[in-house]
Parts: C-alpha cells; sequence; structure tokens
C-alpha cells in the first residue's frame, strides 16, 4: 500500500513559522525530568546564577526537539533520518522562540525521496538560537519505514 | 588532555523505548503526535529521545560536573526508533582537541551514542560536542 504524502516540499519553499508559548520554569522542569537532565543550571534560579547567568536557561536539547515539529505529523509516511542542530545562543524563561526554515533539497533514493531543510529557531529579538539541518526520508512504501525492513509475518497487524 | 582516551568505548548498556517514557517526552517536548499509533500499529519516539538512554560510562574518562557546553548535535537514523523495543547503546570519544579561545584554551569533545537492535544492527547514531572552557577545567581539577 503506498500512503500519498499529504505535502508538497518544493526547494527553495519556506516553511510556515511556529511560535510557540514563551518558555516557562515547568517546562523546563517538565523536561528535566522526562529527559532526565538534571544540570539545576536549566531549572534552579541559584545554580544558574553561580553558573554566571542571568537566570535559569532552556535545555538546548528541548530547543532542537522543537526543531522538528513540522514534520511530527507525517510520522506514517516518513521520518527524521538525520538530524544537526548547533546550539548558537541561550534560551531563558520567557523567550518566546519562533522556528522557520526552507525545503534546501529533494533527492531520490531507491524507492524513497529525502527532503532536506534547513531550520532555524530564533527568540523575540530575532536572535538565532539554535540553527539546524534536516533530513526527512519519505518512502513510497511506508509500511517499509515503519517496520524498517519488510517483515512477512505481522506486517498487516492493526 | 582527554586526547589519550580518544577511541574508547563503554561497555554498553541495555534500554527499552517504554511507552510511558516516549510519552512523558512527547508531553515536555509538547508534541502530541508522539503519544499516539500510526495506522500501521506503531508508535515512533521522536528524533531526540535516545538522549535519555544510558550507554555506559568510558573507562578513566573525568568530566566536570557542571559548566559543560552543548555545542551541536546530531542524528542519523536508519530506520524509526519505536516504542516497546530494546536497544543496545554504547559511547564513544570519539575525538578530542584543543582551541584557542579569547580566554585561553577550548577543550573539545566528540562523542558519538550508537543505538543497535537485538541483531547487533544499527538504529541510530547521536554525535555531540561537548566544549569545555579553562576555567571550568581548573574547577575539576580544584
Amino acid at each position: 500500500m503506498t500512503r500519498q504524502l499529504p505535502v508538497q516540499w518544493e526547494i527553495g519553499e519556506a516553511l510556515e513559522p511556529i511560535t510557540f508559548p514563551p518558555v516557562t520554569r515547568l517546562e523546563l522542569i517538565r523536561y528535566a525530568g522526562a529527559s532526565g537532565d538534571f544540570n539545576p543550571i536549566h531549572t534552579i534560579d541559584e545554580a544558574a546564577e553561580k553558573a554566571g547567568l542571568p537566570g535559569v536557561i532552556a535545555h538546548g536539547m528541548l530547543t532542537m526537539a522543537k526543531l522538528s515539529r513540522w514534520f511530527s505529523p507525517y510520522l506514517e509516511y516518513g521520518f527524521v533520518q538525520n538530524f544537526y542542530t548547533r546550539f548558537t545562543g541561550m534560551v531563558f524563561v520567557g523567550d518566546v522562540i519562533t522556528i522557520g526554515g526552507k525545503v534546501v533539497g529533494k533527492e531520490e533514493r531507491d524507492s524513497a525521496i529525502a527532503y532536506k531543510f534547513d531550520v532555524f529557531a530564533r527568540n523575540q529579538k530575532e536572535e538565532n538560537v539554535a540553527l539546524g539541518k534536516l533530513t526527512f526520508l519519505v518512502s513510497s512504501e511506508a509500511e517499509e519505514v515503519n517496520y524498517g525492513e519488510r517483515q512477512s509475518s505481522d506486517r498487516h497487524r492493526r | 588532555m582527554w586526547s589519550n582516551l580518544i577511541g574508547s568505548r563503554s561497555n554498553g548498556e541495555v534500554n527499552v523505548v517504554e511507552s510511558g517514557a516516549v510519552r512523558k517526552f512527547a508531553e515536555a517536548i509538547g508534541d502530541f503526535h508522539y503519544m499516539k499509533e500510526n495506522p500501521y500499529g506503531k508508535r515512533v519516539a521522536p528524533p531526540t529521545f535516545p538522549i535519555t538512554f544510558r550507554y555506559g560510562s568510558i573507562e578513566g574518562l573525568e568530566l566536570p560536573e557542571s559548566g559543560l557546553i552543548h555545542g551541536d548535535q546530531r542524528f542519523e537514523y536508519n530506520r524509526p526508533l519505536f516504542v516497546g523495543e530494546e536497544v543496545f547503546c554504547t559511547l564513544v570519544l570519539k575525538d578530542a582537541f584543543e582551541k584557542e579561545g579569547k580566554s585561553g584554551p577550548l577543550y573539545f569533545l566528540i562523542f558519538e551514542r550508537i543505538g543497535e537492535d537485538r541483531e547487533g544492527k544499527r538504529i541510530f547514531i547521536a554525535s555531540s560536542t561537548v566544549i569545555v572552557t579553562e576555567a571550568v577545567r581548573k574547577e575539576m581539577n580544584a
């Protein structure tokens, strides 16, 4: 069964920017718990100040997770195959992060299409806090993508 | 100063992509698409989820407890990571070098975290650059 990707990404096209709600301390506490990164500079003011910061900073990996938001609605068509992020600035509580990007490549690979994107995360001052490159691989056989490889016995299980 | 450990590898640990852990992670990153099954009855873990795994430690490798700078991060997948599967994870110190910074030397450490399935086939490789400033390094030895 072939499922058609419901979006079309053409080279040069911009991704619709997404603006997230302001970063909250509770968000950072929740991410600390879910990720296991309990470095106190992300949650406790005194620890951040001791490290010479004006306040707690968000986990870079939380910003990175946000940077792939465009693709999660299409998990049944493909997957994030390559995802690079460089952390270029700090994110503080109250910051409003907007992600943007554009399509920079489209390559056919066997029975798959690799869509390549340049992405960025900016704060409310228009400063880049993270820059990334991402490849979303869409297989013409989505089942193959979803199983990693063909499995004959239970591939039609629903 | 870590260059003598280049190529060192941890013994590795087995991790399970636990359903509840993925749900909590999805909630924490605010992405609810990772909380439901796809039409093939599978749930995929978010691409950054492998940072929650245990990879074991590299013998002899000591790092400052705080003050490390996470410079960059890459995830490369051979296939998606699925909820419920077991992943064998190892950590490798791929490279270590020094660069002259504005306020003294900066130490760069390149780590690779590798996840394999039960047959030893690679699922993902995650590379990261960790930067240690001279001030932080000194504190470690103090």
